[in-house]
């Protein structure tokens, strides 16, 4: 942790500005939105997690090609694909059941606090639960 | 057709996206990292819990708390800004959802769900994402953006479990 470069910290924080700005800008942060998507009512979410995702592949798919390592960790570049298992469809099934009832995700209800919206905090305190009912049984 | 497809436009939520998307690049391109945002629920976890799951997450706990609040700092920006006329821009369109409410000549904007909901439902997304080894950021963008066949299982599975919860919630007549 000491050894981190100077830079490290303050290159999360700015990483995790516009990362939160774009949730808001999207209202993404809001669950009425995630909501009305789910129900057919607006299919714009979608240009959100894609439209990201298209912008971050092509980081992922050029960095590689460019450089070794990043210049903050010295870690390289490469693709750390997660194993697949049944957990994952699983998993996915149960966050799914969570996501369709309250509308929210968890970077998204970081954000949806940061709009001002306090009401959010019964999802965060819910998620932290979920999470700790998840590792204590699992521990 | 498209005006009732997408009642709100394509915009906002392209240009939030792209910007979703150049958190996650500024990030990868410093560090190497491709940072999810649920991770953070964990890893805050071992600062209060020594269960042996959330030890491994203790050499990246202090990053993802800065991540976390950058996040909530960005989205406060926006608000401060965008939502609250400072800044106008023909590709942010409002909308009418939930409530809005001034606070310090701010614009903030709190949700009309009902709380049950958020609390259910966040209990089953902490389950869930920890079980599934992550959320729509790790999974949605990082793990899609990677075109890892992993994620694509992930994502496919939770929209469609997610589309049809939402629907059969709305069906039982809960709203909002």
């Amino acid at each position: 942790m000491s050894d981190r470069h100077p830079l490290f910290i303050p290159l999360i924080l700015v990483g995790g500005l516009i990362f939160g700005f774009g949730l808001g800008f999207s209202h993404m942060a809001r669950p009425e939105v995630v909501l009305n998507f789910l129900q057919f009512d607006d299919l714009g979410l979608p240009f959100v997690m894609f439209g990201a995702a298209i912008v971050s592949g092509i980081a992922f798919w050029a960095m590689p090609r460019i450089r070794d390592s990043a210049p903050l960790t010295g870690s390289r570049y490469e693709r750390r694909l997660k194993p697949f298992d049944k957990n994952v469809l699983i998993g996915g099934a149960v966050f799914g059941v969570g996501w369709g009832l309250s509308g929210i995700c968890p970077g998204a209800a970081y954000a949806s606090l940061g709009v001002g919206n306090v009401t959010i905090l019964w999802a965060l305190a819910g998620m932290f639960i979920g999470a700790y009912i998840q590792g204590y049984a699992r521990s | 057709m498209a005006a009732e497809l997408f009642p709100n436009g394509i915009s906002r939520y392209a240009v939030g996206g792209f910007l979703v998307g150049l958190g996650v690049v500024v990030i990868y391109i410093g560090t190497g990292i491709p940072a999810g945002a649920s991770t953070f629920l964990e890893s805050t976890l071992s600062y209060f819990s020594g269960q042996s799951r959330f030890r491994q997450y203790v050499s990246s706990r202090n990053w993802r708390v800065v991540f976390t609040l950058g996040i909530i700092l960005g989205a406060l920006a926006f608000a401060a800004t965008v939502q609250s006329g400072l800044i106008s821009t023909s590709l942010y369109e409002p909308g009418s959802t939930g409530t809005l409410y001034e606070f310090a000549g701010i614009t903030l904007w709190t949700t009309d769900v009902q709380p049950w909901r958020l609390f259910v439902g966040g209990i089953f997304v902490g389950i869930g994402t920890r079980i599934g080894k992550g959320c729509t950021s790790g999974h949605g963008v990082c793990g899609v953006g990677s075109a890892s066949k992993t994620s694509l299982a992930g994502v496919g599975t939770f929209l469609l479990v997610a589309i049809i919860t939402a629907q059969v919630v709305a069906a039982l007549g809960v709203s909002p």
